[in-house]
């Protein structure tokens, strides 16, 4: 038998990501600083870790409930009606996850059915492609605009939305770009979306990251909020990435649907992570403000730092990438990030990885110490100088 | 924007006027005028290091000392902590709540100038009641910095 034939065309045929060049590069040096790291460098705050630790002493070893532990699934809503304005029912509209990344492919697959279009507006984080295409649907692409500070806009859905679409996905504030939205810029989204047969997943990773003002969810409009699938987590706001556990928050039906494929495939989302995400929910509001306290620092540095080098980059607004343009050295972002790497041993990712519209523009995370940054946006501009 | 200067500061005071500036995205020029201003108001007092002066040649003994001590009337504890405060090898003195009144910390470079001079120094002022000397043995922790323990960074180096 040839194996490989086995294998089925639609997940075949889904490219690898293609930064995986640079891991290998990377790996073989001493003093790099990578910039290139999509998570946060602080570690879970103790008082988290702690109460992960104790609930391994009494031996809470076992399985919860599909949808997560009820008391946390309380939490979760206490803490979206005071953080972002949003009532739901921990009973029937919660669901916990291995990460949002798991309540991303729910969604996606609870929604959508072969042929479906799904709406990505890119340069985007890669899961929402790769979790189309594994569900048979069709991923359609925005190219969004640096002039348009890579918000959506109306005028970009009109292109992109026909009578296939099932999903539309926002996330915002952003992973590649940096960039948020606010309550005005949703609303010519939400006038047009309003009244259509499409389901919105909202990714609010980086919700507890945004810089200027409150984040706004897109589920704040009232016409939208039963039609958002909200997908929240843990990793970014409270720097728990390895413990894989996020949330989806929605209307009971899907909410219900989703639980199922969950039930099925995963069970429960992991025991320890639920009750430390509880400790994170009920007391640790002062270690979020201090994180992002921090990483807003380091954002007007790095930003500062490239604009020094002369490479032009707009203010991101939200999570921790700054998203310079590179256009000017007339390389490609693939060859700037090698080249970068090879000569001055600094990591950053090309906007490529994150769809093509990316091209022309490199993602560099702030999410490192300050001395690394100081030290790479200095190598950065010894680069930048010598082209 | 001082509160920010104060969080920073106190953090790593080593950091530059034109860091902090670019940090809180304002003029170098306005950084400095606000840490003068707390400097000139003695918000700002003085810019030391943490050192594990164990990994040091230099011999480093201190000393935590319970002080039990009779209020003066109208000056209350003030009058004694001043008279202890003042000596050099003091490095520290608190007003405390519980069973005793100063709580003081006293650093010598034996275990023997310590005790003489708690002896000799503090226990022999007058109000002075009794006092309970604890000598450190190990620093785990000071000004929020551990001394053991140094989180490296191990996350994969790219990670999308
Ligand atoms: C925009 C975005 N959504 C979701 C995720 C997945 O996060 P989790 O760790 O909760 O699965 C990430 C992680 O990088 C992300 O950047």
């Amino acid at each position: 038998m040839n194996v490989g034939k086995m294998i089925a065309p639609h997940i075949r045929n889904v490219a690898p990501s293609g930064i995986r060049k640079y891991f290998d590069l990377i790996n073989e040096m001493k003093d790099a600083i990578s910039l290139g790291i999509g998570e946060p460098d602080f570690v879970t705050p103790w008082r988290i870790r702690e109460e992960g630790i104790y609930s391994l002493e009494k031996g809470y070893t076992h399985y919860s409930s599909n949808a997560g532990y009820i008391e946390l699934r309380r939490e979760i809503c206490n803490y979206m009606k005071r953080r972002c304005n949003l009532e739901y029912n921990a009973e029937s509209e919660v669901i916990v996850t291995v990460g949002g990344s798991e309540a991303i492919d729910l969604a996606i697959r609870t929604i959508v059915t072969r042929g479906d279009e799904v709406v990505i507006p890119e340069p985007s984080f890669v899961a929402y492609k790769g979790c189309t295409l594994f569900a048979g649907a069709v991923p359609v692409p925005i190219e969004l605009k640096a002039g348009d500070q890579f918000r959506l806009r109306r005028k970009d859905l009109e292109k992109a939305v026909t009578d296939k679409t099932k999903i539309v996905i926002i996330a915002y504030p952003n992973n590649p770009t940096g960039a948020i939205m606010n309550y005005e810029d949703y609303l010519e989204i939400v006038d047009f979306l309003k009244d259509k047969d499409i389901i919105i997943i909202s990714d609010e990773l980086y919700a507890e990251l945004t810089y200027t003002g409150k984040h706004v969810s897109i589920a704040n409009f009232e016409e939208m909020k039963d039609r958002t699938i909200v997908v929240n987590g843990f990793s970014k706001a409270f720097a728990m990435t390895g413990w894989r556990i996020g949330y989806a928050c929605g209307n009971k039906e899907i909410i219900g649907q989703m639980k199922k494929i969950h039930q099925y495939a995963i069970m429960c989302a992991p025991t320890t992570a639920q009750y430390a995400a509880m400790e994170a929910l009920r007391n640790c509001d002062d270690d979020v403000a201090e994180m992002v306290a921090e990483y807003n620092h380091r954002r007007r540095v790095v930003l500062d730092g490239f604009r020094k080098a002369g490479l032009d980059c707009f203010e991101p607004l939200g999570a921790f990438y700054v998203f310079p343009d590179i256009r000017k050295t007339g390389l490609s972002s693939d060859e700037f990030c090698e080249r970068l790497l090879l000569e001055e041993r600094v990591l950053a990712v090309p906007g490529s990885a994150f769809g093509d519209c990316g091209e022309g523009f490199i993602r560099a995370t702030y999410a490192t110490s300050m001395d690394n940054l100081i030290e790479a946006i200095r190598r950065n501009e010894r680069f930048v100088n010598k082209l | 924007m001082k509160n920010e200067i104060m969080d920073i500061l106190s953090k790593n005071s080593r950091i530059s006027n034109e860091q902090i500036a670019i940090m809180l995205g304002r003029t170098e020029e306005e950084v400095k005028q606000a840490i003068s201003e707390m400097e000139e108001q003695n918000i700002i007092l003085g810019y030391p290091a943490t050192i594990n002066w164990e990994k040091t040649d230099k011999e480093v003994i201190m000393a935590f000392i319970e002080v039990r001590v009779t209020p003066q009337r109208d000056r209350g504890f003030d009058k004694v902590a001043e008279r202890i405060y003042q000596y050099p090898q003091v490095k520290s003195c608190n007003l405390m709540s519980g069973s005793y009144d100063l709580f003081v910390a006293v650093e010598g470079k034996t275990m023997k100038e310590v005790a003489l001079f708690v002896a000799e120094k503090l226990a022999t002022i007058e109000s002075v009641v009794s006092t309970s000397t604890h000598f450190v043995l190990k620093k785990y922790k000071e000004n929020g910095v551990s001394f053991e323990h140094k989180q490296s960074d191990n996350r994969e180096a790219v990670v999308l």
